[in-house]
């Protein structure tokens, strides 16, 4: 029982509950660093690391947190954590790190983490909140790795760096797609995974808020 | 609900004990980090510094090269006053950082608005160069820091000159935010390229380098003085142009490489 629901919590947000796809947080993030799968791969980890470890001590903490603080005392945790991580890689990944520049700090307003926090880390034990943690961070990942893979790859010709599609400009072939750097392109792409997501998983598709009435020549307004 | 100690969860007091005890926490976590790891910090921007200078002058700077030695072996860095040209003797090179200094009031002066072509509001008084030499110890290249405003950011760069202070050698932004694909091409190698070999002072001593519009074709007159534009980026190619104008201009290095190139200074500062 303990071991499917710790399965259940790690694994339901990668597609049925993906945060960036189904409840579309930590969208700015997602259209800034994946421009190279690089920068996305090490954003990722730093999420994923920093909504892991917020979720548990929250949860550590849970049943001290006074409910009018909860707030303030989830974000001094999670600025925390970020500036942790962000001294990390300033040391142990320096060039990737600049090329991140303040997208690292920004973790702290990123959605999912303080989402995370307090719809999950606060109500539940601190085991499974890490495993919550762990799993939308890797959902997150996943998004954010297939955002960058189709923008280097269209946009650079390359992967991680090495060259795939050789370009135009330097002997070969393939006329990247400039606009694939920008961060809009990321807006579509996520757009279009979204879109491909939930024709799949039809559940997923949100009640329309509103209802298209449609008028019949035969029917009296 | 009871909280810990007896306090009632909701009270006054423990919301206090509770913001502290979490601060403390927090604040002990960031602060050990910080201290932790800042040596590692130091070495890696120390050492991005310095292959960017390696790169720039033309030496190996690849990842299999030892950056530092290679630094150790062959660059010498000083830091030059900028109104006289001259070596500073106040100053060592080791712990100068110009960036900071020129945010600093007293250690920095504020452009009039008609000098400043390059936009940059205040520069530092003092600036540090980098002379290369080549393994017989003569000198090969001058490395020289620039900046300069863009289309949407301070960009920062170096520029190396040969040892006739007029040849440029290359140019490498190592730090700006410019449109990707467009502005930010700065940093393309292969534009890169084209500044090797162009002239920077015209026979009447004024700077003539420029980046124009379009490209540089067999039949564009002076030549030698003129760098394709980027594409997609005139506010970008312009503000290279003016960072150029700047820094090598009278307010700039100039009074210190016309001392270099007529052999006026002293070898040791």
């Amino acid at each position: 029982m303990a071991q499917s629901q710790a399965m259940k919590v790690l694994t339901e947000p990668l597609v049925n509950n993906n945060p960036i796809a189904l409840q579309i947080l930590g969208i700015c993030s997602a259209l800034a660093v994946t421009n190279q799968v690089a920068t996305a791969l090490l954003m990722c980890i730093a999420l994923t690391a920093v909504t892991a470890c917020s979720n548990f001590s929250i949860s550590l903490i849970r049943n001290h947190i006074p409910s009018s603080i909860r707030i303030i005392v989830q974000m001094t945790i999670i600025a925390s954590l970020v500036i942790v991580v962000d001294q990390l890689m300033k040391a142990f990944a320096y060039d990737l790190a600049k090329s991140m520049s303040v997208f690292v700090g920004l973790i702290i307003t990123n959605c999912i983490v303080m989402g995370r926090a307090e719809a999950f880390a606060m109500k539940e034990p601190p085991g499974l909140a890490f495993l919550d943690g762990i799993g939308n961070g890797l959902g997150y990942s996943l998004i954010l790795i297939l955002v960058g893979v189709v923008r280097e790859l269209f946009g650079a010709g390359s992967l991680l760096g090495y060259q795939i599609l050789p370009l135009a400009s330097a002997g070969g072939w393939y006329v990247p797609v400039g606009m694939m750097l920008l961060p809009p392109s990321a807006f579509f792409i996520i757009g279009f995974l979204i879109w491909g997501l939930r024709s799949w998983k039809q559940e997923q598709v949100e009640e329309a808020e509103y209802q298209i009435h449609q008028v019949h020549r035969t029917e009296v307004v | 609900m009871v909280g810990i100690v007896g306090f009632s969860r909701d009270g006054v007091g423990y919301i206090v004990v509770v913001a502290l005890a979490v601060c403390l926490v927090c604040s002990v976590l960031v602060a050990s980090a910080a201290t932790f790891l800042k040596p590692m910090q130091t070495v890696n921007a120390k050492a991005d510094r310095r292959s960017n200078i390696l790169e720039v002058s033309g030496l190996p700077s690849g990842p299999d090269v030892d950056v530092n030695k290679l630094f150790n072996d062959r660059i010498e860095s000083r830091v030059v006053d900028l109104s006289t040209g001259e070596y500073a003797t106040d100053l060592e090179a080791e712990g100068f950082d110009q960036r900071d200094a020129a945010s600093d009031p007293e250690k920095s002066i504020k452009i009039p608005a008609r000098e400043d072509v390059a936009d940059i509001k205040r520069r530092a008084k003092y600036a540090e160069v980098y002379l290369v030499n080549d393994e017989q110890g003569e000198l090969q290249t001058i490395v020289l820091p620039v900046h300069g405003y863009g289309l949407w950011s301070t960009m920062y760069g170096f520029l190396a000159l040969k040892p006739d202070a007029n040849t440029v050698e290359g140019l490498k932004y190592y730090e700006q935010g410019e449109t990707p694909g467009l502005g930010a091409e700065v940093e393309n190698p292969r534009w890169r390229a084209k500044w090797e070999g162009k002239k920077v002072y015209g026979e009447d001593g004024e700077v003539q380098l420029s980046v124009i519009k379009g490209s540089v074709g067999s039949n564009t007159p002076n030549a030698e003085y003129k760098v394709d534009g980027l594409s997609g980026a005139t506010l970008t190619s312009r503000g290279v142009s003016n960072t150029i104008h700047y820094w090598l201009g009278a307010n700039g290095f100039e009074p210190f490489l016309k001392k270099l190139r007529n052999g006026d200074l002293a070898a040791e500062g």
